[in-house]
């Protein structure tokens, strides 16, 4: 091969084998779009047919976790785009650290959620099921809304989690990067960013929707 | 690679299990895929004999409705999964997609290995679904039967389909990046065969609509295991809202099972014609038409099922608009051929019977499109006869004619042609003997998925039982002398046919690396001129 730098052997060059690697993770991720569409469109549908009902289980949401949490991953974002940057001006202890953080934050965002958050919601027994909290006419219309939540932010959840050992894994190869080659730095950017456009959307349909009617 | 000596071909590049297995080489995977959609194919194939067996006697043969809604129920999910849909990109747009592009592999070989594995996975756990425990909802998992009254094993099922459909999104992914990014040089979009763009146009459908039915899965899976109320009437859901998410992807999904089939016989036609392709800008619009308007045609299934008027006419009108680029290519194959110096070896035959029959079961689809129509047509045999037009007569065809135009490629050997052509006669007289009766019991009213029916539709039974066991024998015997020709077949030159189109250029079988050289580009696709004749030997 007589390019100086490597690169697979299908590919003609470096530069053709990132052009592939970033289109296909925007290709994944219109794929990803599409994957939890159903949910959100399912979800709004059914708050359509049973409006006070949503609302009456939204309430029982904790706000303050919802909103700490969603700084918690707009940050990150910001801060694994900083690390970016770095790298992209040659700048490795830059990225090493900036993405130490990004994923610091994303694994508080797990922590808050499934262990306090959800551990809250457990018990005071708001998970869908014979012994479900609340009562009266919207009971099944509220465990409905539960049975999204539960849903919703465990795949959301298990995203974030994927997305935390591939930061992670970026971090290890750290030596591998320079201001010229980094795609996966890049590549693994996109997906981690687009965790936080999901929860963008799920964000006001678990705590705003219903509060503010 | 030893650069005096020609390179060895793919096959000698190592013998061992592993060497298969562990594969990431494009050819060697769509050869895996090959063995599993065959098997898969049998095992459909089998349930559905066993169907017309039942519809022999007007009280069925087999006993119970169970196990006939069973049968259906596996023929149904076996042969759309795990035949129809993947059956061409993964065979021969893997083995073909790198070799027309004059590339040495897809861009991402790695994941290309693991969407076979995806698919053998989900293999297994659909025939642990529908074999081990049974499942009895027809393969659209209509709800709320779905989500309450089925006994069988549909989470298994579901999670099978849902497998499966991640290793569709992988390989749609790798072919579209792969066609943007590793074109050789020269390769400008409209130098590249049709075959081509309508992977590309599947590939968007399989990247854009899989992941909408895996959503709707997980969502029926979890209604059915958490008792909550989605698509469950009942308990506060909406069935209705299942059929939309659920036809949202399968009505472009009958477009992967046929836009891939319009793509082997775009390259067909000309090479057995020895004339250009005609009007090639209009048939590769016409593919890329298809995967759009196929994704605002939906409603069209749910005519009956209590959606409103004015969505019915939408719909009605809209279907009818789906209709003209698949007439648009049928017109631009016919112009093909028409004044061509026509050669009716198998591929021919097969491309031939395709036109047929996937025109008939284009137009009774306009049929059922047609609200007024419909409202008397639905769920009988009429749709039945109508969609195994399309996908069998069809897409089945068009499969048969790939397989047999590049067999001398994929394996380097020449199948006995007398064979061939006798097998592509045979599988056409049987498709029209099984389902052309069909129409004619659906128009006279039987409805689908009964075990039993009257007495007077007896004799119309009887043929179309007759024409399944002529089928199976048309089946069984590419089966035969494919394999036999892998070992006693005659050795084929790269070009045995005297086609167009980079494939052509490399030995039989090609060489690990495809091409020795990158090549260039500089001409149209089927630049064929017409005193040439074809050297079969
Ligand atoms: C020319 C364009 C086509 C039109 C206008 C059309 C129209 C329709 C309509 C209106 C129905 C619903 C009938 C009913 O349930 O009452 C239907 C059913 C069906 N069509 Fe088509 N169709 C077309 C092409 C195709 C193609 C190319 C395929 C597959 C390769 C296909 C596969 C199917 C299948 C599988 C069903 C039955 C689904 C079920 O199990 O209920 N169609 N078609
Ligand atoms: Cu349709």
């Amino acid at each position: 091969m007589s390019d100086a730098e490597a690169h697979e052997f299908q590919f003609g060059s470096a530069e053709r084998q990132h052009e592939a690697a970033i289109s296909g993770m925007w290709l994944f991720l219109a794929t990803e779009a599409l994957f939890f569409g159903p949910i959100f469109l399912s979800w709004i549908y059914a708050r359509h047919a049973d409006p006070s009902a949503f609302d009456a289980g939204s309430r029982h949401t904790a706000l303050m976790i919802g909103l700490t949490n969603t700084g918690l991953l707009l940050a990150s974002s910001f801060t694994y785009s900083v690390g970016l940057a770095c790298i992209a001006f040659g700048s490795r202890r830059g990225m090493v650290i900036w993405l130490a953080i990004a994923w610091a934050l994303g694994a508080a965002f797990i922590g808050l959620k499934f262990g306090v958050e959800w551990r809250m919601d457990l018990k005071e027994g708001l998970f869908p099921g014979p012994n479900f909290a609340i009562h009266g006419p919207a009971r099944s219309g509220a465990q409905l809304f539960f049975a999204f939540y539960f849903f919703g932010t465990a795949l959301h959840g298990l995203h974030l989690v994927v997305g935390l050992g591939l930061v992670a894994w970026i971090i290890f190869q750290a030596e591998r990067f320079t201001a010229e080659r980094h795609s996966p730095v890049r590549v693994v950017g996109l997906y981690w960013t687009f965790i936080d456009i999901i929860w963008l959307v799920l964000f006001p349909l678990i705590y705003l929707i219903g509060r503010a009617s | 690679m030893n650069p005096s000596a020609a390179p060895a071909s793919y096959l000698d590049d190592g013998h061992t299990l592993r060497s298969w297995l562990f594969t990431t080489d494009h050819k060697r995977i769509a050869i895996l895929y090959i063995g599993a959609i065959t098997f898969f194919f049998f095992v459909g194939g089998f349930a559905a004999f066993l169907i017309r067996y039942n519809l022999l006697s007007p009280k069925g043969l087999i006993g119970s409705a169970e196990t006939y809604n069973r049968l259906f129920s596996m023929h149904g999910i076996l042969m759309v999964w795990f035949f129809l849909v993947p059956a061409v990109p993964v065979t021969l747009g893997n083995f073909l997609a790198p070799l027309m592009l004059g590339a040495r592999d897809l861009a991402f070989p790695r994941l290309n290995l693991l969407s076979w594995y995806l698919f053998m996975v989900a293999g297994v756990v659909a025939l642990y679904a529908v074999v081990g425990g049974g499942v009895d909802t027809g393969w659209t998992f209509y709800t709320p039967l779905t989500s309450f009254y089925s006994k069988g094993h549909v989470i298994a099922a579901v999670v099978a389909i849902f497998i499966a459909g991640f290793s569709s999104i992988a390989t749609g992914l790798n072919f579209i990046v792969t066609i943007h990014k590793l074109r050789a040089p020269g390769m400008t979009w409209y130098r590249m065969p049709v075959f081509l763009w309508s992977l590309y146009a599947t590939s968007v459908i399989l990247v854009l609509a899989t992941p909408v039915l895996a959503m709707t899965l997980l969502l029926l899976a979890f209604e059915r295991i958490f008792g909550i109320g989605v698509f469950d009437p009942k308990i506060g859901g909406d069935p209705l809202l299942f059929q939309h998410l659920f036809w949202f992807y399968s009505h472009p999904a009958v477009y992967v099972m046929i836009l891939p089939g319009f793509g082997v016989i775009s390259e067909i036609i000309p090479a057995f014609s020895r004339k250009e392709l005609f009007g090639y800008k209009f048939v590769v619009w016409a593919s890329i038409a298809i995967a759009v308007i196929g994704f605002l045609v939906w409603g069209h299934h749910m005519f009956v099922a209590g959606t409103s008027l004015f969505s019915a006419l939408v719909f009605s009108l809209l279907s009818y608009m789906v209709a003209v680029p698949s007439a648009i290519k049928v017109f631009n194959w016919i112009g093909t051929m028409h004044k061509g110096y026509i050669h009716f070896d198998a591929p021919m035959l097969y491309a031939i019977g395709f036109i047929g029959l996937f025109t008939t079961g284009g137009l009774t689809g306009l049929f059922l499109a047609a609200l007024a129509a419909d409202v008397h047509l639905t769920q009988t045999y009429f749709v039945v006869a109508h969609f195994h037009y399309v996908m069998v007569g069809g897409m089945v065809s068009a499969y048969f004619a790939g397989i047999h135009f590049w067999w001398p490629k994929m394996t380097g050997r020449l199948y006995p042609e007398m064979w061939g052509r006798a097998g592509a006669i045979i599988i056409f007289v049987g498709f029209n003997l099984t389902f052309f009766p069909q129409f004619l019991l659906g128009y006279l009213g039987m409805p689908r998925r009964y075990f039993a029916y009257p007495q007077h539709f007896e004799a119309l039974n009887l043929l179309s039982s007759a024409g399944a066991l002529t089928l199976a024998v048309g089946y069984i015997l590419p089966l035969g002398y494919l394999t036999w020709s892998l070992f006693y077949g005659e050795r084929a030159s790269a070009n045995p046919w005297g086609a167009t189109g980079l494939e052509w250029t490399t030995p039989s079988p090609p060489p690990t690396e495809n091409f020795a050289v990158t090549p260039i580009v500089t001409e149209e696709p089927y630049q064929y001129r017409q005193a040439e004749t074809v050297n079969h030997e």
